[in-house]
């Protein structure tokens, strides 16, 4: 009796104890925010263009961080469901509807002769990249824009384009070297004759 | 001296420098267009100063430098500037850049030029802006403007320059065969510099492979003052690199992310050297260069002097190249170079090699094995990084490990990959990892931008919208305090007319509008009923009868109310103003109708008199009550009480002339006067302007009493329209959640519109509830009443019946009574019907009311049209797809019904409503319209007070009142409007 | 012609990954010669045999990867591989054996690591620790150097025949038990109480066979200083492993030389000389920058001389090679040089989580 009485004594001192000890902890440590929202954030490309079904990155940063699938940014392409994959330890998978890879980057742009100034697109852009005043043409500040794609269907005479951004001298870059051997057979026969040639 | 220090690995490519070394310097020919890249150095593009056509001199400056770190561009010969435009650029990508294209003359005329007198007697800030505008920047390596770095004596303390005479790329021999032919020149030139930074001690670096151009520099500086070393050092690549030059002349390492002359060193070029001395001492600026022209390709490699934009052809051909033999065009040394795909390239200010190459010179590289490790290129790495593991890196793509491995140090010398054994392009790879890194730093930081871009936005946003929530709340609160000054005076208004228990003028009208509305729709079926022979043709038909009576009762109501100025319960001043005004035009027109009678003679002048002093009365009257009104006071009731008499006074007048009519008239009857027709007209004019002023008089009187009864008959009118309402609002709640659980994309809109339905609902209930609450609504019509007003209606039936079967047989007989009878008949029929009236007033629940249609939603409709619509297309497509599918064209037909089934009723109702406006003579468009000015007006008003009460104005009241009027024209006319609308 | 667009650099210095492995190859012969003159034939067909199974494992997994066939057995590391096994096995081994052995190298210890430079383990030690495990009976009967068989100093060895009817197993192994004997290294381990001094005296491996080891290791260290002049690999392993080795073993001489080998025993018994130039050099599984290679040299010495003296085998290079490629990576993360600019090193891996 008095062994079950002292170990029921030493178990709830116990509890007590860690019990105060949590409690404080989870006072005196406590993280305000969510750091893991604003490295999630960090990751996504900010283009605010609601692709993932959430209006703007931020957003879908804490849906993320709540469990949501990582592979709903066609603009940040794979790598960034890779970097996320990384960063939340989980499985890179596909991303969703099996887009392009790695999305080529793509800037609006208003063909000015047809814009009769509605302003729809300036309310439309999320990143304020669009110039103009009502029944004036506007214009896309092209450094400012994200490429989203949320202006042109507001657009009622259809005057916006979403153009790739062109290769410039500054810009270019050289790709990475062809992975010769790890090629299979029938891709490097070409390759290989060269070199046995050589 | 020799060497003290060493720097880490390096490499020992076979030199391949004698095949160039051969002869002198040549002058390499002016070809016939020369393309001068607008950037041939790091910074900005210079700013083209020439047009196209334009005629340029040798020298003369094409393009201007733009900002800090750029320099001017000058045409390298006489010509005409033939285009400005994209041309191939000597770069990596092969890509295209803005250039100068110049047809030359052949005649080379120099443009006006000259050198200093004295470098040294002139400001230095002159002199390298001399430089600067003759075009000077760097000539080993990346092009970097030379007088930016001859600033830096500004700014840093500059112990040590040093000359790069290395060249320790295989291949090149330009600097050798510059220093072989011109080493004093190269050596005034740097005393140019020396004398603008000022050095303790100058060294120039030389690789032991050029013995002659050592002895050639050994020469020209032993006059020389300066502190000046030759440094000579063994041949090792990559020797001439900066860095690389550094820590093997003076042990010193520049850290890494810092410029040499952070650590008090500045190293020039002499191929820099030399173009400065042409600068300043000749005034020619940099226009042509030193290239060595070789490679196993050509017949006669050697170095020539060519004018910058040469392109690589005329070269080329000068040094006999074997075209079918060559297989790499190279720019630059074989380490560090790049390849071109096109000999139209043309010659740059940095452009210091060509190498065209043949195959067995320069094969491709064999298939890359895989990477062993085996560490040969970190032993060569003059930067003393692990070249294998930065390739594992930049393989797998894992930057952020490149970057500690200090990616961003490697200069790309190529030196790893020369040595390594797996064929491994490690420089690509780097330049694929630095790339990728940049691009990565480059998007963060747009990503960053962009984040901080929403984020100021979306506080903006939310910004206005608390704005306009609080502009929102003043408004409502405004609106609140107008409804309570409102709600006081109808009070007041309600309490003066509590004897009178009249109803709310307002409602009585849209009672009326709404009466007659019914009445049309129940006519129009009755028509249709009609016409077509179909349907109970006597239940609608009593149902006509019934609504007529109504809507006569409603119109009467209504005109009783708006007749007697006691029941104007929230007429303000304005109005009564108007009314006085009209009421003074009116009397104004009667009496020039007056006039005009008189002067003709003709007419009714009694009548038009009797009206003009009716007139008179109601203006009177008007103005009365305006002025009461205004001044703030005197009670409604004497207003009623004038009224009244006035009235009572013209009914008089009217029937003591309608006497005097009727004894005229029967006299000329008698007389056979041809008059009579005239006059009995006359008679029977009177004897309605009679019955108007009897009636007018009586309803003045008796309004205490059949208002309530109205009240009533409008009580039941909203709640029915209430209930309507309701119905719809149910309706439309549940094709709400129907389409919520469908997920339908029309949800947002469906819930707007079942919000709106909801507050109609809820206007409608409250105006319900008023009129409930109303005093003096319910009528207490006993049955007793009831059962005499029946007995006195059949009675009156009787007679008239009687009376009608009398006035036939006169008719039969011809009697001269007839007529008289006629009207006799009238007279008792129109008495019948107003007992009738009555009767049906009283009881109402005789003849039930046949309910309305059920209410018509329009979006409904219009839904159903469409829907079926969309149906009976598809069903068509589908019968065009298989055109003997007897299903599919029932189908078809069916739908084809169905659809002018909707498409009817969408019709009908469309015009229903047009109808309904147009009844009641109002412009749909026109009543928006006015609406819409009527609410700007409220909020301009509402504006307008708030500015004086901000500013404490004296007109406060004034505005108030004005705020008030518009609030009240709103309101009427949104009411008005909302019934069309909906 | 068209011109074609490449990156620099434009030479390349003519030698490839095949040149490197035949400097290897023809610096083992020295040791291969030493091994079968006194050893016998045995390691020879050995190694002959073990090259002929690497080729047609090395072939047949390329196909199973579907691999170019000629591009990958041009690069000689397969041979290399089946070579160094080859001389690590006992001279008469059986024939399966070394098939094992060479399928575990190239299969198991190479190709299912993802080919040539990705395998973290030497695939020959990986083999050959394997073999050593699985079956230790076969994996420890030496032979004897023929000064010990027969009389006086004739070159008395099994002859070719009789050796290659041994190893495919039709001999009867009477003949061959007094060709066959103890190691030094086992001498020294299973001495039973005996001092050095005794062992020494008393064991004839010891006492009078100890010139042919002495003579083996001199083989492999002319074979590796061949290598270094070639620059195929760089002085520091083998260095930091050889006199970590011999300054340790010197100490314990020092202290109580009645229990403890001799350093130069030490250096020149069993495979320490085999070790430190051809194994522990393999680029691929050991550390890459100088630095590190130093810290690797010295760990494979220190762990050759405790598992020699208190673990339970008596050679210990195939153990000691594979717990430094264990810790190889570690060690990169830490051993990184000073690049050019920099005031000092980098530690440790950014971007590792």
């Amino acid at each position: 009796m008095d062994i079950i009485l002292i170990a029921v004594i030493a178990l709830l001192g116990l509890a007590l104890v860690f019990g105060l000890l949590l409690g404080f902890a989870s006072v005196r440590f406590r993280v305000e925010g969510n750091p893991l929202v604003d490295q999630i954030d960090g990751i996504l490309p900010q283009t605010q263009c609601g692709q993932c079904g959430y209006p703007g990155c931020r957003p879908y940063a804490e849906a993320i961080s709540e469990g949501d699938a990582i592979n709903k940014c066609p603009p940040g392409g794979q790598s960034t469901v890779e970097a996320l994959a990384d960063l939340l330890d989980v499985e890179a998978i596909p991303l969703e509807g099996g887009v392009e890879e790695e999305p080529v980057k793509k800037v609006a742009y208003i063909r000015e002769d047809e814009c009769i100034g509605c302003t729809k697109c300036i309310q439309a852009c999320p990143v304020d990249a669009i110039l103009g005043a009502a029944k004036q043409m506007h214009t896309v500040i092209e450094s400012e824009c994200t490429g989203c794609d949320l202006c042109v269907e507001p657009c009622p005479v259809d005057c916006i384009d979403m153009l790739p951004i062109e290769t410039t001298l500054n810009t270019w870059k050289w790709d990475m070297p062809k992975p010769g051997v790890d090629l299979i057979v029938t891709d490097l026969r070409g390759e290989l004759k060269q070199g046995d040639a050589a | 001296m020799s060497t003290q220090f060493s720097f880490h690995g390096g490499v020992h490519p076979p030199e391949n420098k004698r095949q160039s070394t051969g002869g002198p310097i040549q002058i390499a020919p002016i070809p016939e267009q020369l393309s001068v890249p607008l950037s041939q150095h790091i910074g900005a593009p210079s700013d083209v100063v020439v047009a196209v056509g334009d005629r340029v001199l040798k020298g003369q400056v094409i393009a201007e430098a733009v900002g800090r770190i750029s320099v001017n561009v000058h045409a390298p010969s006489s010509g005409v500037v033939e285009a400005i435009e994209a041309r191939p650029v000597p770069h990596s990508s092969g890509m295209t850049a803005p250039s100068i294209v110049i047809r030359t003359d052949g005649e080379d005329e120099w443009v006006e030029h000259s050198g200093l007198e004295d470098f040294r007697a002139i400001p230095k800030q002159e002199l390298i802006d001399f430089i600067r505008h003759h075009g000077i920047s760097g000539m080993g390596g990346a092009g970097f403007p030379t007088d930016v770095k001859l600033h830096l004596g500004d700014d840093h303390i500059v112990n040590t320059l040093i000359l790069n005479a290395m060249e320790c790329e295989p291949y090149i021999t330009a600097d050798d065969m510059l220093l072989r032919e011109h080493a004093e020149q190269v050596v005034k030139g740097i005393e140019v510099i020396a004398h603008l930074l000022q050095p303790h001690h100058v060294m120039i670096g030389i690789e032991d492979n050029k013995p002659q151009a050592i002895r050639a520099l050994e020469l020209a500086t032993e006059q020389s003052k300066l502190n000046l070393d030759i440094v000579v050092v063994p041949t090792v690549y990559p020797s001439g690199g900066e860095k690389q030059l550094i820590k093997l002349l003076t042990g010193v390492e520049v850290p890494s992310g810092h410029i040499p002359a952070d650590v008090g060193i500045v190293c020039q070029n002499v191929g820099t050297a030399s173009a400065i001395y042409d600068a300043v001492y000749n005034g020619i600026p940099l226009i042509s260069r030193i290239v060595t022209l070789t490679g196993d390709a050509l017949g006669h490699p050697h170095n020539m002097r060519a004018l910058i934009g040469t392109p690589l052809q005329t070269l080329l051909q000068s040094a006999q190249l074997r075209e079918k033999d060559l297989y790499r065009l190279v720019i630059g040394g074989p380490m560090m170079g790049f390849t071109v795909d096109s000999q139209s390239i043309p010659l740059i200010k940095t452009t210091n090699c060509v190498i065209a190459a043949t195959y067995n010179e320069m094969p491709p590289a064999p298939p890359a094995n895989p990477c062993i490790r085996c560490g040969m290129c970190e032993q060569v790495c003059p930067a003393e990084l692990l070249p294998q593991q930065l390739h594992w890196f930049a393989k797998g793509k894992e930057f952020e490990k490149a970057k500690h491995h200090n990616l961003f140090d490697c200069i790309e010398c190529g030196a790893c990959s020369y040595v390594c054994p797996s064929n491994i392009p490690l420089v690509q790879y780097y330049r694929f990892a630095k790339a990728e890194i940049r691009n990565e730093e480059a998007e963060q930081r747009k990503a960053d931008h962009a984040r901080q871009r929403f984020e100021a936005r979306q506080a903006r946003l939310e910004q206005e919208k608390l704005e306009k929530e609080l502009r929102r709340k003043q408004r409502a609160e405004e609106a609140a305090k107008a409804q309570a000054v409102k709600k006081d005076k109808a009070v007041q208004n309600s309490e003066k007319a509590e004897s009178s228990g009249e109803p709310d003028l307002k409602s009585l009208k849209t009672a009326s509008a709404v009466a007659r509305t019914k009445l049309k729709k129940a006519q129009k079926a009755l028509q249709l009923a009609e016409d077509k022979g179909v349907g109970d043709i006597d239940k609608l038909r009593q149902t006509v009868t019934e609504l007529e009576a109504k809507e006569r009762a409603a119109q009467e109501a209504y005109d009783q109310a708006q007749s007697a100025p006691a029941e104007q319960p929230v007429v303000d001043i304005q109005q009564l103003k108007t009314n006085a005004a009209v009421a003074r035009t009116k009397l104004k027109q009667a009496e020039k109708a007056l006039a005009k009678a008189k002067e003709s003679g003709e007419g009714d002048l009694e009548a038009l008199r009797a009206k003009l002093a009716e007139q008179k009365a109601k203006t009177e009257a008007a103005q009365a009550a305006y002025d009461q009104a205004e001044s703030g006071g005197a009670p409604q009731a004497d207003v009623n009480a004038v009224n009244l008499d006035e009235l009572k006074a013209s009914m008089e007048t009217a029937l003591g002339k309608v006497d005097k009519a009727q004894k005229a008239l029967d006299a000329a009857v008698a007389s056979g006067s041809p008059a009579v027709e005239k006059m009995k007209a006359g008679v029977e004019k009177l004897q309605g302007k009679y019955k108007e002023a009897k009636a007018e008089y009586e309803n003045a009187q008796s309004a205490p009493a059949s208002a309530p009864v109205m009240s009533a008959e409008t009580l039941a009118e909203l709640k029915a329209d209430m209930e309507a309402i309701q119905g719809k609002v149910e309706k439309a709640q549940k094709a709400l959640d129907a389409a919520v659980s469908s997920g339908s994309p029309a949800v947002e809109k469906m819930k707007a519109g079942v919000e709106k339905l909801q507050g109609k609902y809820k206007e409608a209930k409250a105006e319900y509830e008023n009129a409930q609450s109303a005093p003096a609504s319910a009528p207490v019509v006993s049955a007793e009443t009831l059962a005499e007003l029946k007995s006195d209606m059949e009675a009156m039936q009787g007679k008239v019946e009687k009376a009608q079967k009398a006035l036939d047989a006169a008719t039969a007989s011809g009697s001269p009574a007839a007529d008289k009878m006629k009207a006799g008949v009238e007279k008792l029929q129109g008495k019948y019907n107003e007992l009738k009236q009555a009767f049906l007033e009283a009881g109402g629940q005789l003849p039930a009311a046949q309910p309305d249609a059920a209410p018509v939603d329009p979006k409904t409709l219009k839904q159903t049209v469409s829907i079926v619509r969309t149906k009976l297309k598809k069903a068509q497509a589908a019968l065009d797809g298989a055109a003997d599918d007897v299903e599919l064209q029932t189908e078809v037909q069916r739908l084809t019904q169905a659809h002018e089934v909707a498409k009817k009723a969408l019709d009908t109702y469309e015009s229903e409503q047009n109808d309904k406006a147009a009844a009641e003579g109002i412009d749909l468009k026109q009543l928006k319209i006015d609406a819409a000015m009527a609410r700007a007006a409220v909020t301009k008003a509402e504006r307008a007070l708030s500015k004086a009460r901000e500013a404490e104005q004296d007109d406060l009241p004034e505005i108030e009142q004005q705020l008030l009027a518009a609030q009240l024209e709103a309101e009427n006319l949104n009411q008005t409007l909302s019934r069309f609308t909906d | 012609m068209a011109l074609i667009r490449t990156s620099s650099p434009h030479l390349h210095k003519a030698s490839s990954t095949s040149d490197v492995m035949r400097l290897v190859v023809m610096a083992t012969l020295p040791g291969l010669a030493a091994m079968t003159f006194f050893f016998g034939w045995g390691t020879l067909i050995n190694v002959v045999w073990a090259c002929l199974l690497a080729v047609g494992f090395e072939a047949t997994i390329i196909k199973i990867r579907k691999r170019p066939l000629g591009f990958y057995l041009k690069d000689y590391s397969a041979v290399v591989t089946a070579l160094l096994l080859g001389l690590a096995l006992p001279p008469f081994v059986p024939w399966w054996v070394t098939l094992v052995g060479v399928f575990v190298a190239i299969v198991v210890a190479k190709h299912l690591y993802g080919g040539l430079g990705q395998n973290p383990f030497n695939p020959a030690m990986v083999a050959y620790a394997l073999l050593l495990v699985s079956f230790p009976v076969q994996m420890t009967s030496w032979t004897a150097p023929f000064v010990l068989n027969g009389e006086g100093d004739s070159w008395n060895i099994l002859g070719f025949v009789d050796t290659f009817k041994l190893i495919f197993g039709s001999l009867d192994s009477a003949i061959v038990d007094t060709y066959t004997g103890a190691t030094p290294l086992d001498a020294m381990r299973h001495r039973g109480g005996l001092t050095t001094e005794e062992v020494w005296s008393s064991v004839p491996v010891l006492a009078d066979g100890i010139g042919a080891w002495h003579a083996v290791s001199a083989a492999y260290f002319m074979g590796g200083v061949f290598l270094i002049y070639r620059k195929v690999f760089t002085i520091h392993t083998p260095a930091a492993m050889l006199i970590t080795l011999a300054v340790t073993s010197t100490l314990f001489y020092l202290v109580d030389p009645y229990n403890y080998a001799d350093p130069f025993f030490h250096l020149t018994a069993g495979a320490t000389m085999l070790g430190a130039f051809f194994i522990a050099t393999d680029p691929v599984t050991s550390a890459t920058s100088n630095k590190g290679k130093v810290v690797f040299g010295i760990g494979i010495g220190l762990l050759i001389y405790i598992i020699r003296g208190w673990g339970g085998y008596p050679d210990a290079v195939a153990f000691a090679v594979l717990l430094m490629n264990l810790a190889a990576p570690f060690i990169d993360q830490y051993t990184q040089p000073r690049s050019y600019g920099h005031a000092k090193a980098k530690r440790g891996l950014k971007g590792e989580v």
